[in-house]
């Protein structure tokens, strides 16, 4: 029974009534389903939220719309917006899969934008491109490898809570990248604006057209194909989901659970610090302060709406993208804040962690029947 | 750097301190009660925006800044009662969901006061000085020229200690928190207690927002709490849950904070970033040395923090 | 009721009583018609295997059910408990196997969380003083100021007890108390109950370990498969008539085989365990000095109440817990303390307690859990990948051989019957030709078809020439799978006999706690087969 009552007696009567039985497995359709009428119920609390403040959802979405897919810039802004979002948020996705709840998406963003950046001002300047941006994406990963793997080393061999580390260690990496961007790492000529120097051309990668969209969407796009190979067809990806099934069946078969849980935060880490890597090499080309308008939060949406499945996060990364752009959008179309994009995510979001309760539980007519008996120890 | 260190300089830190540890204080305590109860909410900093702009949108209708502070309550609460719906009752997961309000919270907050960036209130939360206490030298100045919310705030943490720890319903809080079961089967209501709590929780964190909006920083902008629902969150562990202790962490983030905005002025380089990481570090440090006691010895965490509880069928 | 001594009531007058009590849940009765009662200033003790309907009908008297029909009279009266919080208004005071406290609390805020009365202020220093009284005026030594993590297991019992004394316990009802004590602690609370029942408290002591009984009980009921059997005084009866009562005589008897005993097997050993310890979940020592060999081709039982250690003792051959001392080998190399994949990988397969939580991972497919040991070999495994065609040829395989009926290769396992849970377990656990088999309750929850399969399956694995270790609850089972039967009591070896023509109230006497050379049966043939056995 799902509910908690007050302590009353269980009838003794076998009589029929109301309950909720658990579902043992949603279906993909199912889930499915409810992330469609999630999307669409958000949407329509949101229009009701306008409303409220006096505006025309119908006007705001379609201005939301046109601004985000219209046209080949609008589109193109998507899409760049699609690229750290659709990283981080397979990166958060390895770690949820294993009931890990990495926050630290947006620290391990920014550890993997230092450890690029260093590559490229400091270690490789003069290289050609063929040798500076797999360095550079090297060097990404491992800055956000590392930072996952600190808090997956507490979680998994000291049992620490891994949401208030990974949460922690995101102040941590900002506050690491800020003092290199005001201190040590600063560019002398820039006046006001902290930030490195810009990196040289070699470090640029390449670009769609005339558009900003860059090559880390082909990143992004090569890595969810890896990883739902590596979820389905390698030993690796099988034990982590085992493991995130239970963790008692995995000791039990013998895994190495700390050892794995170690390694599923740095990947974790990694793809958000390839995301990071991206964004530094293909559209800032520097270090900056307020790299990321806070990827690694939505990441967690992006992969919660996706259901932890590579396919999901794809195209969720891009609708969310698309939901971020069109909200900028408006600033300039309708004058209204951009924030209606967090708040739509917000309630959307609302409405599918509602929405997977009916998934999981189905309400049902049964006749009361007898508890289990106990097990192990000398029950009566 | 000898500018730094003078008596005056230290005292006018501290005083900023306490007064911008405020904000962060009320929420921390707020969420010291749901986690206690065993809810992590994650929302904080939603709630606090929320909060913020009720509280300065009702004084701004009302004229009075003690009715925006109830506002503010209303509002903080209403957002948790979503998350409190979702976690409790819906059992969904705690963190998506505390995540989830922090976006919305953010997002609303910003939609709706999109109009009133830039306005005063029309009244606010003035220093008030209290007569004998101020006068005693550094400590009066520190403590006794505060704001009316700050003066609420010396009498909240040891109210709010004593309830925890002193009385019956303090006594059930913790239950509930450390092992629901045992409290299910002593008679209590798990569900309706968390929703309380969280709830409460929430209205905390609401008038931490209105402490930034009518005290500390009249007026609203966007995202005006600056990350600091999420430094509530971390305080909560620092002070280790227990109220007395997280109002110590309020007082020393809140010197963190005054300290580095002073510093920046002086030119004491870089040293300031890493006096900001500390407090962060220190949460971590505090983290594992909680979870070191041995199992059973749980000077830390309230045991079933983060966990939904279903009754097993008997 | 927080301080006065209760009342004394006359002893000898009828302190709580049942009268035709009837609890059914659906198809299954757990109490039929049970009648007994028991008297201020009596011990009474009331034993019976798993399943007999104990805890049913302690869950009655703690309010948690109401009988279907039949009578329950406190001190006289008839009563009408509707929740927990009636049974401890009349003085009924439970104190179970787990104990309901926060650990970290102290004593006193445990006895005060409990505490029905209501008022802000906790007044922790008059529940202090009180359960500071009752523990001296009972012998119950308890520092209210203790935190629970604090105590031992017997010391946390102790608190349970004076926590419903404060609340005003007269009766006081106390569900396998010894299970999870020291035999220095099980004295001592004998002595404490005796003490409590001299002053006029009626002790309701529910058990399953004869000699315990016998000392400390003015009087036994016995109950079997939901009805009671008898009452009887402790003085003048015997464990053997305990036990008698308690397996019943139709056993006895019916597997007194004809005919010759089968050969017993004489190849090598395989599975050997030698002086093993090892503790439990709670600290608590679970295995004593167990030792036992297995040949190959032979199937050792291990009989015994579950609790006793038999959970233990699989998952520490399987090396999932570390023995405090003693070693396990595998034919002649040394498996002690072991990894659990280089255990499988030797040759042993374990068939675990719990197939949900530890065998099986109830939310994956079919398929995904009939890898769990072989996803690391060929052909499933292609250096780091894992072959889809390979895990379906496979899983088929397994779901052919072992007869397990699933819908699919890709439905959950939760949502198989746990029939075929069992079978898929057993399947993907004998399918690398395993040496040795541990197996832990297998046919628990499982109906009789999928049963009957398992018992096939077991057999066969004999045949081949594997050494099983069959632990069960069901005697029947074991007679008639096993070559020896061994028994375990509080983690120590009772004995061992041969199955073919074994005494079944022999055995009962060993589950209950009484070493082979102390059996009072004078059944020849078990006493020459336990001779034979190793013990």
């Amino acid at each position: 029974m799902a509910r908690t009552p007050g302590p009353t007696l269980p009838s003794t009567e076998p009589i029929r009534r109301w309950t909720l039985e658990r579902v043992h497995r949603p279906t993909i359709l199912a889930q499915a389903i409810v992330t469609v009428a999630s999307v669409l119920l958000g949407l329509v609390l949101g229009g009701i939220i306008m409303i409220i403040a006096g505006e025309n959802p119908f006007e705001v979405y379609r201005a939301m719309f046109t601004g985000a897919f219209s046209g080949e810039y609008n589109l193109s802004e998507t899409l760049v917006k699609t690229i750290p979002l659709l990283l981080t948020g397979l990166g958060v996705s390895i770690a949820f899969r294993m009931q890990l709840w990495n926050i630290g998406a947006e620290g391990q963003f920014y550890f993997g934008a230092i450890f690029a950046s260093g590559v490229a001002i400091f270690w490789l300047p003069d290289a050609g491109p063929w040798v500076v941006i797999p360095a550079m994406m090297v060097a990404g990963m491992v800055g956000g490898a590392l930072w996952g793997a600190i808090p997956g080393a507490l979680r998994g061999y000291l049992g620490v809570n891994e949401t208030i580390t990974t949460l922690m260690m995101n102040y941590v990496a900002i506050l690491v990248a800020e003092y290199l961007v005001h201190g040590p790492w600063r560019d002398p000529m820039a006046f006001g604006f902290p930030g490195t120097e810009s990196f040289s051309e070699a470090t640029y990668l390449p670009t769609w057209g005339t558009t900003r969209v860059h090559l880390g969407l082909i990143f992004g796009l090569v890595a969810a194909i890896v990883l739902s190979v590596v979820f389905r067809r390698t030993r690796w990806g099988y034990e982590i989901g085992v493991t995130g099934a239970s963790e008692r069946v995995a000791q039990y078969a013998g895994m190495r659970t700390a050892r794995n849980i170690v390694l599923v935060l740095a990947f974790s880490g990694a793809l958000a610090g390839l995301a990071g890597m991206a964004e530094v090499a293909g559209i800032n080309h520097s270090l900056q302060r307020g790299l990321s308008p806070g990827y690694g939060y939505t990441a967690i949406i992006v992969a919660w709406l996706g259901r932890l499945n590579p396919a999901g996060i794809v195209v969720v990364s891009f609708l969310l993208a698309g939901l971020l752009v069109g909200g900028d959008q408006l600033q300039i179309t309708l004058g209204l804040p951009s924030a209606i994009a967090p708040m739509l995510q917000g309630v959307i979001l609302f409405c599918l962690l509602a929405g997977d309760f009916f998934t999981r539980y189905r309400v049902t007519r049964v006749r009361a029947i007898a508890p289990a008996p106990a097990s192990g120890e000398a029950a009566s | 750097m000898s500018e730094v260190l003078t008596l005056g300089f230290l005292t006018s830190v501290l005083a900023a301190a306490v007064a911008s540890g405020a904000a962060l204080l009320y929420a921390a305590l707020g969420e010291t009660l749901a986690e206690r109860s065993g809810v992590l909410n994650l929302g904080v900093e939603g709630m606090m925006l929320m909060g913020a702009l009720a509280g300065f949108m009702v004084c701004t209708w009302t004229g009075s800044a003690w009715i925006g502070v109830f506002g503010a309550i209303v509002a903080g609460g209403l957002m948790a009662l979503i998350h409190a719906v979702l976690t409790v009752t819906l059992q969904a997961n705690q963190v998506v969901s505390g995540l989830a309000l922090t976006l919305f919270g953010q997002g609303l907050s910003a939609y709706l006061g999109a109009s009133y960036v830039g306005k005063a209130p029309p009244k606010s939360f003035t220093k008030i000085a209290i007569p004998v206490l101020s006068d005693i030298p550094r400590i009066g100045t520190i403590f006794f020229r505060q704001d009316a919310l700050v003066y609420l705030g010396y009498v909240t943490v040891p109210l709010l200690w004593w309830y925890v720890y002193r009385t019956r319903p303090g006594l059930k809080l913790r239950a509930i928190g450390e092992n629901p079961a045992t409290a299910d089967a002593m008679g209590i209501d798990v569900a309706r207690m968390r929703y309380i709590y969280v709830v409460i929780g929430g209205a905390f964190a609401g008038i931490g927002g209105a402490v930034i909006s009518l005290a500390t920083n009249p007026g609203w902008s966007e995202n005006m709490t600056a990350g600091r629902g999420w430094i509530a969150v971390a305080l909560v562990i620092f002070g280790m849950w227990n109220p007395a202790r997280v109002a110590a962490g309020a007082l020393l983030f809140g010197a963190v904070e005054a300290a580095q905005f002073r510093l920046q002025g002086v030119n004491v380089p870089v040293s300031s970033f890493f006096l900001n990481m500390l407090p962060y570090l220190f949460t971590i440090v505090v983290l594992v040395f909680a979870t070191q006691q041995s199992r059973a010895q749980r000077l830390g965490s309230p045991a079933a923090l983060g966990k939904p509880y279903v009754r097993e069928e008997r | 009721m927080t301080g006065a001594l209760p009342e004394r009531s006359p002893a000898g007058d009828e302190a709580i009583g049942l009268y035709g009590v009837t609890k059914r849940f659906g198809p299954v009765t757990a109490n039929r018609d049970v009648t007994f009662s028991a008297a201020w200033g009596e011990v009474h003790a009331l034993v019976g295997e798993n399943g007999a309907g104990k805890s049913t009908l302690m869950s009655i008297l703690a309010g948690l059910y109401r009988p279907d029909s039949g009578i329950v009279r406190i001190d006289g009266r008839p009563v009408d408990f509707r929740s927990p919080g009636d049974a401890r208004a009349a003085g009924v005071g439970m104190v179970y196997q787990h104990f309901m406290l926060v650990e970290s609390f102290t004593v006193t805020e445990n006895v005060m969380l409990g505490d029905p009365s209501s008022g802000l202020r906790l007044d922790a220093a008059a529940v202090d003083a009180d359960l500071r009284r009752l523990s001296a005026a009972y012998g119950l030594d308890v520092d209210p100021n203790a935190r629970i993590w604090q105590l031992s297991v017997g010391e946390r019992q102790r608190v349970e007890i004076v926590r419903s004394l404060h609340q005003g316990a007269r009766i006081l009802v106390l569900d396998e108390p010894t299970a999870v004590l020291t035999p220095g602690e099980s004295e001592q609370l004998i002595r404490t109950l005796r003490g409590m029942a001299a002053e006029g408290f009626c002790i309701i002591f529910i058990s399953h370990k004869l000699d315990e009984v016998l000392a400390v009980a003015d009087r036994i009921s016995v109950l079997r498969r939901g009805e009671l059997i008898g009452t009887v005084p402790s003085a003048g009866t015997t464990r053997r008539d305990l036990a008698r009562m308690m397996v019943g005589r139709e056993l006895a008897g019916t597997l007194l085989d004809e005919g010759e005993a089968p050969p017993h097997p004489a190849g090598p050993v395989v599975l050997s365990v030698d002086h093993l310890s090892a503790n439990g979940d709670k600290g608590v020592p679970a295995l004593r000095e167990v030792s036992f060999e297995i040949r190959a081709g032979e199937t050792l039982g291990i009989a015994g109440v579950a609790g006793n250690g038999q959970r233990e003792l699989g998952e520490v051959i399987a090396g999932m817990r570390r023995p405090t001392h003693g070693r396990v080998r595998l034919g002649e190399r040394d498996i002690t303390n072991w990894h659990p994949r280089e255990v499988a990988a030797a040759g042993v397969a374990h068939v675990p307690e719990d197939r949900l939580g530890t065998g099986l991972a109830p939310t994956m497919e079919v398929d995904q859990n009939a890898i769990l040991r072989a996803y690391e070999r060929k052909p499933i495994a292609r250096g780091s990948f894992l072959v889809a065609s390979a895990v379906d040829r496979f899983t088929d395989g397994l779901i052919e051989r072992f007869d397990v009926k699933t819908p699919s290769r890709s439905t959950a396992v939760r949502d198989l019957s746990g029939g075929n849970q069992q079978k898929l377990l057993i399947a993907r656990e004998l399918a690398g030709e395993p040496r040795a088999i541990v197996a832990v309750h297998p046919t628990r929850g499982v109906d009789v078809g999928a049963a009957e399969v398992i018992h096939d399956v077991l057999r066969a694995q004999r045949e081949r020439g594997a050494a099983t270790l069959l632990v069960s609850e069901d005697l029947e089972e074991l007679l008639a799978l096993c070559d020896r039967i061994l028994v375990l009591a509080g983690g120590e070896v009772m004995g061992a006999v041969r199955a073919h023509g074994a005494d079944i109230e022999v055995i009962g006497e060993m589950m209950a706690g009484t070493p082979l050379d102390r059996v009072e049966s004078v059944a020849q043939g078990a006493l020459a087969g336990g001779a034979n056995a190793n013990g």
